[in-house]
C-alpha cells in the first residue's frame, strides 16, 4: 500500500438521502425537507452525516480491500453536505494518507472528504487490519 | 438551559435483543452503494469466516441511534432536540456484525461539556450479543447549539 492513496469519488441526490433515511430510520427532516432546512439556518437539504461516513466507509474497505477490515473509525462532521434538487445532486471526493503502523499491526489512515471544495470532515481516521 | 451534569457517568439498563437480519443488511448496503458480496451473499460472506452476510462498518448506528433514545429523550436531561447536530462518531470493532446476531446495546454518557455557549454531549453504546460476546463500540458526540447561535 502507498502512502498516499487513489482518490474516490461519490455522487450523492435527493434519491439517495431517502433511500438512507429508509434503511438507517434516521428521518430527520433536514435530510429531505428544504422548507424546514432552511427554517434552521442551513443552505437547503443536506446529506446525514452518517450518510458521508458510511460512503468514506466505502472508501476504506475498498482500498483496504476486505469489507470485514475495519478496527477502528471515527470522524468529526465539521461541515454540512448541502444536496440540490437536481439530476447531479453534488459530490464527495475522499483521499487518504497512511499514517502508519499500530502496535499490532493494523494500518492507520488520514481521512479527508470534501464536498465543492470545502472540508467536510475532520480528525476522520481509520484503522484496517491485514487479512 | 445546559445539560443535566449528573448524567456524566450514567448508564443504563441492556436494550431488548435487536436482531440483525440477513434483508436489513442488504437493504442498508444498496442505500449506501456498498456492492462487496459479503454484505450481500452469505455464500461469499462464509468463503471469509462469517455465518452469513456482514453488515458495512456504518451499520450499527441503525441499532445504537435507537437505543440511545434511552438517554436523549429523558426530560431530566434537558436536551432540545431541534436544536442538536451530529458532532463526532466513533467506532471500535470487535468484529463486523453478522445477520443473524441478536445484539444488545448498554449506553452511557461519557462526556457533558459547554464551550462558546454550545453543550457538548458524548454517549457510548457497548454493543454484544445476548450472550455478552462483545462486537462494536459506538460513541457519538451530539452538540447543542446555543439558543442564539
Amino acid at each position: 500500500m502507498s502512502d498516499t492513496l487513489e482518490p474516490q469519488t461519490f455522487r450523492i441526490t435527493r434519491a439517495d438521502l431517502v433511500r438512507y433515511a429508509g434503511a438507517s430510520g434516521d428521518f430527520n427532516t433536514i435530510h429531505w425537507s428544504d422548507r424546514v432546512a432552511k427554517s434552521v439556518g442551513l443552505p437547503g437539504v443536506i446529506a446525514h452525516g452518517m450518510f458521508t461516513m458510511a460512503l468514506v466507509g466505502r472508501a476504506v474497505t475498498t482500498w483496504a480491500g476486505a469489507p470485514d477490515s475495519v478496527v477502528e473509525y471515527s470522524v468529526r462532521f465539521s461541515r454540512p453536505v448541502p444536496v440540490p434538487d437536481t439530476d447531479e445532486g453534488t459530490e464527495v471526493v475522499v483521499t487518504a494518507t497512511v499514517k502508519g503502523t499500530t502496535d499490532e499491526g493494523h494500518t492507520k489512515l488520514a481521512l479527508t472528504a470534501t464536498c465543492q471544495g470545502e472540508k467536510v470532515l475532520s480528525m476522520a481516521q481509520a484503522t484496517i487490519r491485514k487479512r | 438551559m445546559p445539560l443535566d451534569p449528573s448524567f456524566i457517568g450514567r448508564s443504563w439498563p441492556p436494550t431488548e435483543p435487536y436482531l440483525v437480519g440477513r434483508e436489513k443488511i442488504r437493504e442498508f448496503a444498496r442505500a449506501i452503494g456498498a456492492t462487496d458480496a459479503e454484505y450481500h451473499d452469505p455464500e461469499a460472506a462464509r468463503a471469509i469466516g462469517y455465518a452469513d452476510v456482514v453488515a458495512p462498518p456504518t451499520f450499527p448506528v441503525v441499532i445504537t441511534m435507537t437505543s440511545s433514545r434511552q438517554i436523549i429523550d429523558d426530560p431530566a436531561l434537558g436536551l432540545d432536540y431541534s436544536r442538536v447536530v451530529h458532532g463526532d462518531q466513533k467506532f471500535a470493532y470487535t468484529r463486523p456484525v453478522v445477520a443473524g446476531d441478536a445484539l444488545v446495546c448498554v449506553n452511557s454518557v461519557d462526556e457533558i461539556t459547554s464551550r462558546g455557549g454550545h453543550d457538548f454531549l458524548t454517549t457510548r453504546t457497548e454493543v454484544t450479543t445476548a450472550d455478552g460476546e462483545p462486537v462494536v463500540t459506538v460513541w457519538s458526540k451530539l452538540v447543542q447549539r446555543g439558543e442564539d447561535h
